[in-house]
């Protein structure tokens, strides 16, 4: 577009006491060439807006420049659309922060007007890439209550669903149950009701919006948001369909029985949670036991069956206290039987301590805390449950006509990860380990099948166990396949009440994916933003660092192996702008180039000047370093902040032209990383300190010394100790001597 | 989407937020009504989220970021319901928009609050310090907007009128009240610490050094009282013994009959703030059972678990009594296995209070069901959904999952019309 540029400079909020506004104006008017530069008292005032709002209507203004205070507050009153608004956050970084009316205030702030005039100067208005034949559809994969209900959410919200089971018929567990719990008030009678799944197939099935797949897998899925391409087989037959987006629901398996052994499984009359319903259903709610078929008077349940422990499962499945009360509550239907229940800890989270409450309060279920020890014979199907440290006496047998294990939840999509992980680990080893594996190790079914370069499945969160979870707290839908959403058991242990309103919310992510790929706008968490990585293909060298370094896999190869990109995948993180050597991925308002030239533009007055740039991610850094500003910390003046949409769009390059220009020492601030890490675009920052890692390659030829270069992890609330951090990098770098490259 | 009519969301906790943002993302007008003076809830007050022990400000600042770039999202502090009427796609909602006496003009320099004689206790930081009567309610907080407490005010004082450049103080400010027309209501007010002046036994508010467990949050936050030192209140000692009073008021039909769910975890994460902070301190967690169902959620208590100095005794408090001279807390704890009584000293010890949905005293939102413990029912009237822990006592991240899903049942009220 061909720019008309004002810069308007706040003198508001002691800012006009720290810097000289009329030699600021002049790096404007003389130094950038740009005639239209005003100040005012106070820029945010409706009197300040005014001011530019008339040079946009009347001189047709429509690149702003912006020097005040930080972009993180007033962002309603410097709103101004149709125009590229640049803002230079010269209150916090400056007149906060530093000591008034010095030389290096005013070349601090004059620096930071510059840099933004340069973003301003470089960046252009960034239009949406919309692609076409974008379907609506939503693909919900798995039939049972979760997958269901989201189909059903979409349905009733007006959109288009297929629904895949791999069974011959929907209903997953829930056609396994014999009753549920009740929701809503617990204590009122009766405390096991029909679980209604019928119901719920039914309206799934007859829903005009919805079209179900029984017996069908997933073969294929192809391309991205709004385009997915998605080859469902059913019955030996094929057929290609197009979706917007995913929902995977595909739940859980029981754990493997045979495992348990040592709780006396493969004894006649042990069995599974699982089972016992069947046993439940299959008799109308009488428990025969299957040995002899006898009515079981005296049921025990072992809880944590092969959970809560490492040599099985190392997690609680959380739904397996509840389940064994209700179960409890089938064997109280004979009011002449009596049910035991041996635990570690009874967890009925919530509400459901009243439904516990209810087994307490009746005489025949019995309940204690113990450390179960074994199962044995106790002659005629008969068993014994041996335990220790029970409220009963430290060690006490008691005979049962009948065992239930409360075993656990296993995610179905923990065997293709380990299969994945595995091929992973031996890939690493080199071809022949991988052909080994590849040929050796039994491949379990995939799910989605997912034809993208970094894998056919979600990739597996560490530790995770195979549950395809977020490793988000305040974000539980953000998979790294974008318009891929989980929900219920193959996400997370959950009850089947969780699993319904999880799949309400994964659905609707569905939902807000297709709207915003038919916008052209990115997702979460750079919703909004038009802007989309343009590559200049033509000097990429097929190094393939962005397809291996993108967090989302957004980008594949071709079949010469070179790169390319499937847009609506992309989260507009920067990464494979970081990771480029050849520096060819740009956005519109994002680059390497408009990045490099507003560090170009700072300048060292002097060779015993210091000049120290510091890359900030703009997501936690950025804003604790806002709060030290709103608290008055004195940070040195020879740093200048550059803030990044993220760490991982950290470019070597940018590091190599500072130094050689004379940049005295460079420090990031990224999020920690590593377990539980905290990067929103999940290992920016731990790539930067990776990239960083290679940096000794430049200070080697430079012949500089390596403590030039820091990063630092911080969090947003340490705002308190960063300004030290950072002058303490700053110290250091002064001891070590100015950059002798200065002034070159 | 092109539904014309906003969805309304009572409350602008993190459930209340998660609703507003996921819904704005796809195309709804959304107006969050918020009673206090900044959005976030109660996990601003936090200092970390358990098991991540990340900072609930980060996603915070996430969701302030998304309601700054979504055009269609409209919020009010400072703001209560005062009446509902109307059915699904067709509400009419009255809402009392109480004064903040600032307006927009604040660009948070302070100058109001240096120049301010006045103080008010800090409720923020329930009562633990004092900030002047024109404060703003924390460092990070949204929107960066002062507020007067009036109450604190000294008669006739106008000094931070005076001392404010930019014509944001408006000391006759007057409570406004709206109506909006809305498709659908999602109600996600929240919860409050239960009372724990309340349970007599445990001598809350007579010993000094007895906390809760969300003023523990507090002390241990870097913007809280103490600057995040964890010191006990009668005499700044450093914490290096504690004690965690587990289900105070929770599973107890006196008081709460449910359980509250996040206290388990909760005290783990505050035990291990202690253990990080003085390498040579011990904690002791009494409790019925340990709740930490799910995958993370036990590995959190396997981790705490393996630190020698976190003791865990199944155990019933019988009572608190405080060594006068010391300033020390002294546990009367009943050894369920050997049926026995044990006193126990420590520096200080926090009461693992539940959580009392809010809707228990507040009832502005009628025509609604209520369970006796003041929970909204899951039979809520159509269009009206119940979201967090107004329907069960829930943790953050199930807290977002059902924002996010009430957001498609929104949708569907606004589409049914």
């Amino acid at each position: 577009m061909e720019k008309k540029y004002g810069v308007y400079i706040c003198k508001g909020c002691s800012i006009g006491e720290s810097v000289n506004i009329d030699k600021l104006s002049q790096i404007a008017t003389k130094g950038m060439g740009i005639p239209l530069c005003k100040s005012h008292d106070v820029l945010c005032s409706p009197e300040g807006i005014n001011l530019i709002k008339e040079d946009i209507q009347k001189e047709g203004v429509n690149a702003i420049a912006i020097a005040a205070c930080s972009p993180r507050v007033k962002f309603e009153e410097f709103d101004f659309p149709g125009t590229i608004t640049e803002r230079a956050n010269i209150r916090e970084f400056v007149a906060w922060t530093q000591e008034p009316n010095t030389e290096e205030t005013q070349s601090l702030a004059e620096d930071y007007l510059t840099m933004h005039i340069t973003k301003l100067k470089k960046g252009d208005m960034p239009e949406p890439n919309i692609l076409e034949n974008l379907s609506s559809t939503i693909l919900v994969v798995g039939g049972g209550v979760a997958g269901m209900n989201a189909a059903l959410d979409a349905a009733n919200a007006g959109y288009s669903v297929l629904l895949v089971e791999k069974e011959p018929q929907l209903g997953g567990f829930a056609n396994k149950v014999y009753k549920k719990i009740p929701t809503g008030e617990y204590f009122t009678e009766p405390l096991i009701v029909d679980t209604g799944i019928e119901n719920v197939i039914k309206s799934v099935e007859s829903h005009p919006n919805i079209k179900v797949y029984k017996s069908s897998i997933i073969e294929k899925t192809e391309g991205q948001p709004g385009l997915f391409d998605v080859t469902i087989s059913s019955n030996g037959s094929s057929e290609t369909v197009r979706t917007g987006a995913v929902v995977l629901a595909t739940g859980w398996k029981p754990y493997d029985a045979s495992k348990l052994d040592y709780l006396g499984y493969g004894k006649k009359n042990v069995v599974t949670n699982i089972e016992f319903e069947d046993i439940a259903k299959k008799n109308n709610g009488r428990i025969l036991r299957p040995s002899d078929g006898k009515e079981a008077k005296r049921v025990a349940f072992i809880q944590c069956a092969g959970q809560r422990d490492p040599n099985h499962l190392p997690y609680c499945s959380s739904m397996c206290c509840a389940t064994s009360l209700k179960q409890a509550k089938y064997v109280r239907q004979d009011k002449d039987a009596v049910a035991m229940i041996f635990y570690k800890d009874i967890r009925t989270p919530g509400r459901l301590e009243l439904y516990y409450k209810e087994a307490q309060n009746d005489p025949g279920v019995m309940l204690t805390k113990a450390d179960v020890k074994g199962v044995s014979d106790a002659g005629n199907g008969n068993l014994y449950v041996e335990m220790e440290n029970t409220l009963l006496g430290e060690k006490v047998k008691i005979e049962a006509d009948m065992v239930v294990l409360a075993a656990g939840m296993v995610p179905t999509t923990r065997a293709p990860q380990e299969y994945l992980d595995g091929l992973t680990a031996a890939a690493a080893k080199g071809d022949d380990a991988k052909k080994k594996y590849i040929e050796e190790t039994p491949k379990p079914d995939f799910i989605l099948n997912l034809n993208y370069k970094q894998g056919p499945e979600i990739p597996s969160l560490e530790g995770a166990y195979g549950f395809a979870d977020s490793n988000f707290i305040c974000f539980p839908y953000e998979t790294r396949r974008t318009g891929v959403y989980s929900a219920g058991g193959v996400k997370r242990p959950m009850d089947t009440t969780e699993a319904q309103s999880d799949a309400a919310g994964a659905v609707f992510k569905a939902i807000q994916c297709i709207d915003h790929v038919a916008k052209g706008i990115a997702v979460h968490p750079r919703t909004w933003d038009v802007t989309f990585p343009d590559p200049l293909m033509i000097r990429c060298t097929s190094c393939k660092r962005c397809t291996e370094e993108c967090p989302f896999g957004a980008i594949d190869e071709d079949e010469k192996g070179t790169p390319f990109y499937k847009v609506n995948r992309c989260r507009r993180c920067g990464t494979c702008m970081g990771a480029c050597p050849e520096r060819i991925v740009s956005f519109k308002d994002y680059s390497v180039d408009i990045i490099g030239s507003m560090i170009k533009t700072i300048e060292s007055p002097d060779e015993e000047t210091f000049r120290i740039l510091c890359f900030a991610c703009e997501n936690d850094a950025y804003p604790a370093l806002d709060t030290a500003a709103l608290h008055r910390k004195k940070i040195d003046p020879s740093v200048r902040f550059v803030s990044l949409r993220c760490l991982g769009g950290m470019n070597l390059v940018w590091v190599a032209d500072a130094l050689s220009k004379g940049i005295d020492g460079i420090l990031l601030l990224g999020c920690k990383f590593g377990e539980n890490y905290q990067c929103h675009f999940v290992k920016g920052s731990e790539l930067a300190n990776y990239r960083f890692g290679k940096v000794g390659e430049t200070l080697n030829r430079l012949q500089l010394e390596a403590e030039r270069v820091q990063m630092l992890q911080v969090s947003i609330t340490d705002y308190e100790k960063l300004p030290d951090m950072i002058n303490e990098f700053v110290e250091k770098v002064k001891e070590l001597g100015p950059n002798p490259f200065k002034g070159m | 989407m092109a539904e014309n009519k906003p969805i309304v969301i009572v409350g602008g906790g993190i459930s209340g937020l998660t609703a507003a943002v996921e819904a704005a993302e796809a195309g709804c007008d959304v107006v969050i009504i918020e009673k206090s003076p900044y959005l976030g809830g109660r996990v601003a007050q936090l200092n970390k989220y358990f098991w991540k022990l990340c900072p609930p400000t980060c996603g915070l600042e996430m969701q302030f970021k998304r309601i700054k770039n979504s055009t269609n999202i409209k919020f009010y502090t400072l703001a209560e319901v005062t009446d509902i009427k109307g059915q699904e796609g067709n509400f009419d909602i009255t809402v009392k928009v109480n004064p903040r006496y600032i307006n927009d003009k604040c660009v948070s320099c302070d100058a109001c609050a240096q120049a301010c004689p006045a103080y008010r206790k800090n409720e923020f930081n329930f009562g633990m310090d004092e900030t002047k009567a024109a404060y703003l309610p924390f460092n990070q907080a949204f929107p960066a907007l002062y507020v007067i407490d009036k109450n604190a005010c000294h008669p006739d004082c106008d000094e931070c009128k005076r001392a404010c450049k930019y014509d944001a103080v408006e000391l006759d400010m007057k409570p406004e009240i709206i109506n909006i027309k809305a498709g659908a209501v999602i109600m996600a007010m929240g919860w409050n610490p239960y009372d724990a002046n309340k349970m007599d036994n445990l001598g809350f508010g007579k010993i000094k050094n007895a906390i809760t467990n969300m003023m523990m949050e507090r002390l241990s936050a870097p913007n809280g009282p103490t600057g995040g030192k964890i010191i006990r209140p009668s005499d700044d000692k450093e914490v290096k013994s504690i004690a965690f009073v587990q289900c105070a008021g929770s599973r107890d039909e006196n008081h709460l009959s449910f359980c509250s769910y996040v206290c388990c975890l909760a005290s783990i994460k505050q035990a291990m703030y202690v253990r990080e902070q003085y390498p040579d301190s011990k904690a002791e967690i009494f409790y019925i059972d340990l709740r930490t169902p799910g995958l993370y959620e036990h590995r959190f208590l396997t981790k705490a678990q393996s630190d020698p100095n976190i003791a865990f005794t199944k155990g019933k408090v019988a009572g608190i009594c405080e060594d006068p001279e010391s300033g020390d807390v002294i546990l009367e704890v009943e050894d369920i296995f050997k049926g026995t009584k044990v006193k126990t000293r420590f520096d200080m010890v926090v009461l693992a209070t539940g959580m009392e949905p809010a809707t228990k005293n507040d009832r502005s939102v009628k025509d609604v069901a209520y369970t006796p413990d003041g929970f909204v029912d899951t039979s809520a009237k159509k269009g009206i959904y119940a979201i967090g822990t107004l329907r069960n006592p829930v943790d953050v991240i199930r807290s977002t999952q059902e924002a996010t899903g009430a957001v498609i049942k929104g949708i569907q009220s606004l589409r049914r019309q």
